[in-house]
């Protein structure tokens, strides 16, 4: 079994050395991982929600300010839940999210500074054009849900706690219904995932008109509901807060706040299109400088 | 369909145009998974090794354990290291979270069970007869040891590299560890799934494309260093 062709010590050398190598790799590998963080100018770290990374607006707006204020961006986009989860545990710097009540319930306890309003747009009821429930004629959102629960037509919900299901359910409860039953489906996954299940399944949805417009082109499914003040859907800047958290970033939450309300990402959030389509809706006054 | 022709057309474009976020996602996916495979090697061989070589009491259920653990969803071995490393963790001061260096922590608790329970599976029916033939030989014993993993080899990489093949596939974990952040912690995997939930169905799948090519450009570089080895 023994190989001719070498003697021990000099597979057991060239073994070592080979082993060795190996060894050098993997510190290297996971040194460099460590040391290209350390060396850059220190990120600032945003939670933000799927929807405003889901249709480019944050890669667009963070590319001007990056090249603008010499600050990098790392962004991690999850459902408003989990933004406000990694806010509370101080994982990040400063949260954009869009859920109101959950966001004053946030800062109340003592973990964001303060809740700045910078841009919104608003929710829509998707639904198959053929409309089965009827929700084209409805009169409020409430209506509508209460048409499309008695027609126990099929509706997708994003059951992720994100601002949107976050929303979805208080519309729900403010028409007094428990949606269960088999017409009733929770993906648990992004707006973009839902919607490709709402298409394929031809099922009724609540979406933020942002993420619909950026995928209109490619689906079927259509606005029967739109335009009522109770779909309004706002987003805020938050920054952590300093007490609690006083090794964050604060300063680059502070500088990136300031330039996102400024007239000027105001008007970047104004002009940015998809498809053609305005997406979000500036929100916030213009700053002084 | 037809999003699977015009995504082949896709990633030619990408591969060709060199397009920088491919470029950088690919080497944030080499970088973590060679780290991890890497590491998670130094602790599986030798484990393996000496489950293998060793008898001791409760020897079948170390091995059951380990099979065990070959079903470990990504997402709890993410949430498991993300309970030590998270800011108000334990290890929180070390700012590990959203970094490479967290999804390596979590692909390599991912593939240690796996590699130690493939090598091991590979070189338990012959590895005491290799190293007592060597002893008998007169090989001293690490001599003999080294012996021993130089023949069964192809078993023991093919351990390696199945591990490999699950830390470059896998989403979970670098999503919940890194956090998916262009240009730092997005691998080719998260990038799949983020351009699937922004419906660019052709683009995710080049990806893919990218991914397997890219494994099998490995495979295949390592298959001729190893017939190299054996003519």
């Amino acid at each position: 079994m023994i190989p001719s062709r070498s003697t021990p010590r000099d597979w057991r050398a060239t073994h070592a050395v080979r082993a060795c190598g190996w060894l050098l790799l993997a510190v290297l590998l996971a040194a460099g991982a460590c040391d290209s963080r350390e060396a850059a100018r220190r990120p600032i770290r945003m939670a933000t929600t799927t929807s405003t990374a889901n249709t480019g607006l944050l890669d667009s707006l963070l590319a001007v300010y990056e090249h603008e204020r010499g600050r990098k961006v790392e962004f991690i986009a999850v459902g408003t839940g989990m933004a406000l989860r990694h806010g509370e545990e101080g994982d990040v710097d400063l949260l954009l999210v869009h859920a109101p009540d959950a966001e004053e319930a946030f800062v109340a306890a003592g973990y964001g500074v303060e809740r700045v309003p910078v841009m919104w747009n608003d929710f829509v009821v998707l639904g198959p054009s053929e409309d089965p429930a009827n929700v084209r004629s409805s009169t409020s959102p409430v209506d509508a849900l209460r048409r499309i629960a008695t027609a126990k037509a099929d509706f997708i919900s994003r059951g992720d706690d994100s601002g949107t299901h976050k929303k979805e359910r208080a519309l729900w409860q403010a028409a007094g219904i428990e949606p269960t039953g088999s017409w009733y489906l929770e993906t648990g996954q992004g707006m973009g995932a839902t919607l490709t299940l709402g298409q394929e399944k031809r099922a009724y949805t609540l979406s933020d008109r942002g993420t619909f417009l950026a995928r209109r082109d490619e689906l079927e499914l259509v606005i029967l509901f739109e335009g009522d003040p109770a779909l309004h859907n706002p987003y805020a800047l938050i920054a952590i807060s300093p007490e609690r958290y006083p090794d964050r970033n604060h300063a680059g939450a502070r500088d990136l706040i300031a330039w996102m309300t400024s007239s000027r990402a105001q008007a970047l959030i104004a002009e940015y299109r998809v498809n053609g389509h305005q997406l979000f809706h500036p929100a916030a006054l213009p700053a002084s400088h | 369909m037809p999003f699977l022709v015009e995504s082949i057309s896709e990633a030619l474009k990408l591969i060709v145009t060199l397009d920088q976020d491919l470029v950088r996602a690919t080497a944030t996916t080499l970088q973590v998974s060679v780290a991890s495979t890497a590491i998670a090697a130094l602790f599986s061989l030798p484990l393996a090794l000496l489950i293998a070589r060793f008898d001791f009491a409760g020897k079948s259920w170390v091995v059951t354990l380990l099979r065990t653990a070959l079903a470990l969803p990504t997402v709890v071995i993410g949430l498991a290291v993300y309970a030590f490393i998270a800011r108000n963790a334990p290890l929180g001061s070390w700012q590990l979270l959203f970094t490479p260096t967290a999804i390596i922590i979590g692909q390599v608790c991912l593939i240690i069970p796996l590699i130690t329970a493939l090598a091991h599976s590979a070189v338990q029916s012959r590895i005491t007869l290799i190293y007592e033939e060597a002893r008998l030989l007169g090989a001293p014993p690490i001599a003999a040891f080294w012996l021993t993993v130089k023949e069964l080899r192809l078993g023991i990489l093919t351990a390696f590299l199945a591990g490999f093949g699950r830390v470059i596939s896998e989403v979970g974990i670098s999503l919940v560890l890194g956090g998916n952040i262009r240009g730092v912690t997005r691998t080719l995997t998260t990038a799949i799934s983020l351009k699937t939930s922004q419906g660019d169905f052709a683009h995710a799948f080049a990806l893919g494309i990218v991914l397997l090519s890219m494994v099998l450009l490995i495979n295949a570089a390592i298959r001729s260093g190893h017939m190299e080895r054996e003519v």
